[in-house]
């Protein structure tokens, strides 16, 4: 047996019933079925069985999320350092400066440029840990149910899907709405009907929009302002992306403006292959988003328009732009908001990529469309597992008669 | 016609009465536990809803408005300060002899509607699409649209707020936020769902 769970052992006794930290029973449960397999096992009348529990499940998201994470910092830090060698400035006038003083702002130097990306993205996700994690834990202590590691799901999305330059304390108002309206008032993980993460997100969109849209946010350098590429593609179509700079295979890769994990596709790609492969993501989902925008872009592609050039954008670059990618392989895919049945995950997916072209292409208010496009087919997930399993038992009750 | 399919995308999603302006809300959280009786409700609705803001626009159009009594020789007779009251009077009359048309003709859509009927007669919605109609300065052909669609737009926002409620019976909520809380922060959360459409110029 290992030192750590000897020492976990040892303290268990201080948290169980009776002990003297009581109350805090719900933060040991979660360090320790997070370091360990929970020893309990199913017992009565279950059917279902598997040695992946929902602990592991997902953690197995959150691993899938890493590749987004590195091109997270990765790209924060090259488009920061790239805006201050634009504006000429040598050094960053807030408490980050102190630190990065010492790395330089090359922005060809991946030291500098890590750490760069590391001081904006790291500052984010501790807040939404700590503020999130507050009300989780606050919320498992007086409810008595486990802190579970959805929470950790929910927390590293909701960051991921934050433009670098926030202010942090409304990054602690997101998450803590996210996680108390999102979740826990449904009675917590599995039990609510909205992604937690995309509620947090969409109340601070429409609670501070000036942190969350427009051209300065997406680059973390006061005073310089960089376009997302779908901001300029709503301006000018796709030619207004190519004469912003920013190529195709860039938005593949993800060198470009936006919000901290959504910019490269082929992160989320990788991700998506490791969800798929473990089957914690459906693929349907996925299919269905890709097949619901393919089809809509293609059909606005044909009706075409002579004042909107959005009309006119194919969809191999709705694919790379913006939040798609990000949203169809992780906020989409979310087991419990989605569509559970699998004709439904189909429908729930075209849903999904057929309202997110709709935005994107004639509400102008919005350029992004996948964060409401995903909250709005949460909204009719249930209605659609409805008609699929009324439609089955009517199949079945004529096939019987 | 784009005008009209405009209209009634506009009045389906983008207007919706119960999401975007909140109306009719007292049937849209009492009838709501059911997806099946939300449906049926929500077709009365519609039909009613169809039936009342075309009648109300012609009685308007051709009683009420100021100088509509010229035909009668009356050029400058402005009834439309008792507009609010003959609204609500034609639902109520509408409602009662459509009841009674059912209940004689199509006894089997009469027994599935039911108790809905009448409860129609106080939602706020159908009045209210009545009195846009009214204010929007609607013309008859698209009163008949904005009456479907409206109607339409409010049975899917009530069938979709019955699948999150059924749905929602495997929850776990809080004593104190049990029955109409929760019902009430459901109805916020799809608000924020159907923010999607905001912003959208038809």
């Amino acid at each position: 047996m290992s030192r750590t769970r000897e020492f976990l052992d040892k303290l268990h006794p201080h948290f169980a019933k009776g002990g003297k930290f009581e109350a805090l029973y719900s933060v040991y449960e979660m360090v320790d079925t997070f370091l360990y397999a929970p020893s309990h096992v199913t017992t009565g009348t279950t059917h279902v069985r598997d040695a992946v529990d929902l602990k592991r499940v997902m953690t197995y998201v959150v691993l899938a999320t890493i590749p987004c994470v590195l091109m997270a910092i990765l790209n924060t830090g090259y488009q920061a350092n790239l805006a201050m060698e634009t504006l000429g400035k040598t050094s960053v006038d807030n408490w980050r400066g102190v630190i990065l003083d010492i790395f330089g702002y090359n922005k060809y130097n991946p030291l500098s440029v890590v750490m760069h990306g590391l001081m904006y993205f790291l500052p984010v996700y501790i807040v939404t840990l700590a503020a999130g994690g507050v009300w989780e834990v606050l919320f498992a202590a007086v409810r008595k149910h486990d802190v579970n590691e959805g929470f950790f799901v929910s927390s590293m999305l909701f960051a991921l899907s934050l433009p670098p330059s926030i202010p942090l304390w409304q990054v602690a108002i997101g998450i803590s709405f996210g996680v108390v309206m999102g979740k826990e008032v449904f009675g917590g993980t599995g039990k609510n009907f909205l992604n937690p993460a995309l509620t947090g997100r969409a109340f601070l969109y429409f609670a501070y929009p000036a942190s969350m849209s427009g051209d300065a946010v997406w680059t973390a350098v006061d005073g310089f302002t960089g376009a997302t590429a779908l901001g300029l593609a709503a301006m000018g179509g796709v030619e207004g992306i190519t004469q912003g700079g920013i190529g195709w295979f860039q938005s593949l890769i993800g060198f470009e403006q936006g919000s901290m994990g959504e910019t490269s596709v082929l992160a989320c790609a990788l991700g998506a292959a490791f969800l798929i492969y473990t089957r914690v993501a459906n693929w349907r989902i996925m299919a269905g988003v890709m097949a619901g925008m393919v089809g809509t872009a293609t059909l606005f592609n044909i009706i075409g328009s002579d004042h909107n050039a959005m009309f006119s954008m194919p969809f191999y670059w709705h694919l790379t732009l913006g939040g798609f990618a990000f949203g169809m392989v992780y906020m989409a895919t979310d087991p419990v908001s989605a569509a559970m049945t699998n004709t439904g995950r189909w429908v729930f997916g075209a849903l999904v990529g057929f309202m997110t072209v709709l935005i994107r292409v004639v509400n102008p208010a919005f350029p992004e469309g996948i964060m409401l496009a995903i909250l709005f087919s949460n909204i009719f997930a249930p209605l659609i597992d409805y008609v699929v399993i009324k439609a089955n038992i009517r199949r079945r009750a004529k096939s019987y008669a | 016609m784009e005008a009209y399919i405009n209209l009634f995308i506009k009045s389906v999603f983008i207007e919706n009465m119960a999401l975007a302006f909140f109306l009719g809300m007292c049937t849209f959280i009492a009838v709501s536990k059911k997806i099946e009786t939300a449906v049926g409700l929500g077709i009365a609705v519609t039909i009613v809803q169809a039936l009342t803001v075309p009648a109300n626009n012609l009685i308007y159009g051709f009683l009420l408005k100021e100088g509509a009594l010229s035909w009668m020789g009356l050029t400058d007779v402005d009834l439309s300060f008792i507009a609010l009251m003959a609204c609500i009077g034609v639902i109520a009359a509408l409602v009662q002899i459509l009841e009674m048309v059912l209940d004689k003709f199509f006894p089997a859509l009469y027994n599935a509607l039911g108790i809905f009927l009448p409860l129609i007669t106080v939602n706020c919605a159908i009045l209210a699409g009545s009195l846009f109609m009214i204010e929007r300065d609607y013309a008859f052909g698209e009163s008949v649209v904005y009456g479907i669609g409206s109607g339409f737009g409010w049975a899917l926002a009530i069938t979709a707020m019955a699948g999150v409620r059924e749905k929602l019976k495997y929850s776990d909520v809080p004593a104190g936020l049990q029955g109409l809380g929760i019902t009430f922060i459901t109805a916020g959360l799809m608000a924020l769902g159907f923010m999607a459409f905001s912003g959208i110029q038809l």
